[in-house]
């Protein structure tokens, strides 16, 4: 590659002619970012790779501490908490930034979803991005029971139980989820193991992927706002330094939200589980699956002689399945079938945030 | 100054503050805390009669292993089973009636003195009582 720019030299050169490092910086330099009155939705997928950052840093310094069997997982946890410098603060920001992680990612997909950004050619931009929601919510539910306390036992034992009933693979499901028929300590090393390796592989390839796809594409300018330019240049801001410097201001004030929080906020640990003492009251899993909680208590025994519970796993494996089919659905010729799916969207919305308070709301039995 | 200089400054104090609070409780947390352990000065080593005469045994001292040796003329003598050479744990061979590291082959002779190999000082000896049918082993 000839240089276009005066020739580094020293070591500038040395590293350049065994990287090619300069190719990445003529790509930075040429990115840009569409600028329009729905630029600030742009922001959130930075902010969701953010928290996952956060994510893989703090459980990295977790893991130097944690013991992932049933004896000794809550112990190491407490010991974290109270023992080890600022372990306190590093469990909590965990905790705190998994659960904006899955908040910002939710809002980022709903916010492409009304913008219409899924369309031609973003497809598979779309399609990784569901994908690594529903890998984050597995980082959750597996990550929920690693402390090992009566609260996550009894939430595993439910969630657990709950792929149990789908037809023909329920059982398998069940066995393949909890190591075994019970949730036990083979659940405990199983959850883990997914945890901390077979979901951050996975999510490591669908992350580089999406990521790839969005340099490729680049960002999507809404319909509305690409026809009201029309015959004008279209307005843009430099990616590298003016919009990463503006993404960098939303991460410190994300680590400030964090530090508060933590810090206010500490992360509770609760009662060691104990396998053969009954559940107590209030048991409810982390308020992103609290919605689909809650409809499986409202839907009665049976339904039209369909058991309730196997109508609810239906329900949401197809709405997990038209989730990740929106593009083929709408592809941008049907304008009526378009509305459609914005006005389902945001009735399901409206749905999960109603029975997600009804949850918090509804406190005892 | 310029207003585009102090901007700098700011901006580049409050990024290494900022690396600064993340820094300092990461070198915290990484550094393990002290567990305080009780200072172990006896502990049971043995039944007597357990160990045959030209025998020996690695037992639990506190934390720390340490090894039980009876000798052939039936007299017990105990030591921090530690190599001092790079912290193998010892142990009695009764063929060469010897104490051995099998890391490195390290010998030492049943006062703990180095016979050859690597280790570089001898094994710290403790004393040994024998009362009521047990050996009880205690650092002097």
């Amino acid at each position: 590659m000839s240089g276009e720019s005066q020739a580094p030299g020293g070591f500038a050169a040395w590293l350049e002619e065994r990287t090619g490092l300069s190719a990445l910086a003529a790509v930075a330099r040429k990115k840009t970012v569409p600028l329009h009155r729905h630029t600030a939705w742009y922001y959130l997928g930075g902010m969701t790779l953010f928290l996952f950052v956060v994510q893989v840093v703090t459980g990295i310094l977790l893991l130097l501490y944690y013991r992932s069997s049933a004896d000794e997982a809550f112990e190491s946890v407490q010991f974290i908490m109270t023992k080890v410098p600022f372990g306190w603060l590093v469990r909590s920001i965990h905790s705190w930034s998994a659960n904006l992680l899955v908040l910002v990612a939710i809002v980022h997909m709903f916010s492409v979803f009304l913008l219409k950004a899924y369309r031609r050619p973003r497809e598979l931009t779309w399609l990784t991005g569901a994908m690594l929601l529903f890998l984050m919510l597995a980082f959750g539910f597996s990550g929920y029971l690693l402390p090992w306390n009566t609260l996550a036992f009894f939430a595993t034992q439910v969630g657990t139980e709950v792929p149990g009933g789908v037809p023909v693979v329920g059982r398998f499901l069940l066995r393949f989820l909890r190591g075994g028929d019970q949730v036990t300590g083979g659940t405990l090393t199983r959850f883990y193991g997914f945890h901390v390796a077979v979901l951050p592989a996975l999510t490591t390839v669908l992350l580089g992927a999406h990521l790839l796809l969005v340099q490729k594409h680049g960002m999507s300018v809404p319909e509305s706002e690409a026809e009201a330019r029309t015959g004008r240049p279209p307005r843009s801001l430099p990616f590298f330094p003016n919009f990463l410097l503006r993404d960098a201001i939303g991460w410190s004030a994300a680590v400030g939200v964090l530090a508060a929080l933590a810090a206010l906020f500490p992360w509770d640990l609760g009662e060691k589980a104990d396998p053969f003492a009954p559940a107590p009251a209030g048991i409810r899993p982390e308020w992103y699956f609290g919605w689909m909680f809650q409809t499986l208590k409202w839907l009665p025994a049976h339904v039209l002689g369909v058991e309730g519970e196997m109508l609810g796993l239906v329900a949401f494996g197809l709405g997990g399945l038209l989730l990740v089919l929106v593009p083929f659905v709408d592809s941008g010729r049907h304008p009526r079938r378009s509305r459609a799916l914005t006005v389902l969207g945001w009735v399901v919305v409206a749905y999960a945030a109603a029975a997600t308070a009804v949850v918090y709301l509804k406190q005892g039995p | 100054m310029t207003r585009r200089r102090l901007l700098d400054w700011f901006l580049g104090t409050s990024l290494g503050a900022m690396c600064l609070s993340v820094l300092y409780p990461v070198a915290r947390y990484v550094t393990p805390p002290d567990v305080p352990e009780a200072e172990t000065n006896r502990a049971l080593a043995a039944r007597d009669g357990e160990l045959k005469p030209n025998d020996g045994r690695v037992f639990r001292f506190g934390s720390h292993p340490a090894l039980l040796v009876r000798d052939p003329d039936g007299s017990y003598k105990a030591f921090d089973a530690t190599c001092t050479h790079l912290s193998c744990t010892v142990q009695y061979r009764a063929d060469l009636k010897q104490i051995w590291c099998a890391c490195h082959n390290g010998f030492y002779d049943l006062s703990g003195r180095v016979v050859s190999g690597p280790p570089p000082r001898a094994l710290e000896q403790y004393t040994v009582h024998v009362a009521n049918g047990e050996v009880v082993v205690s650092k002097t």
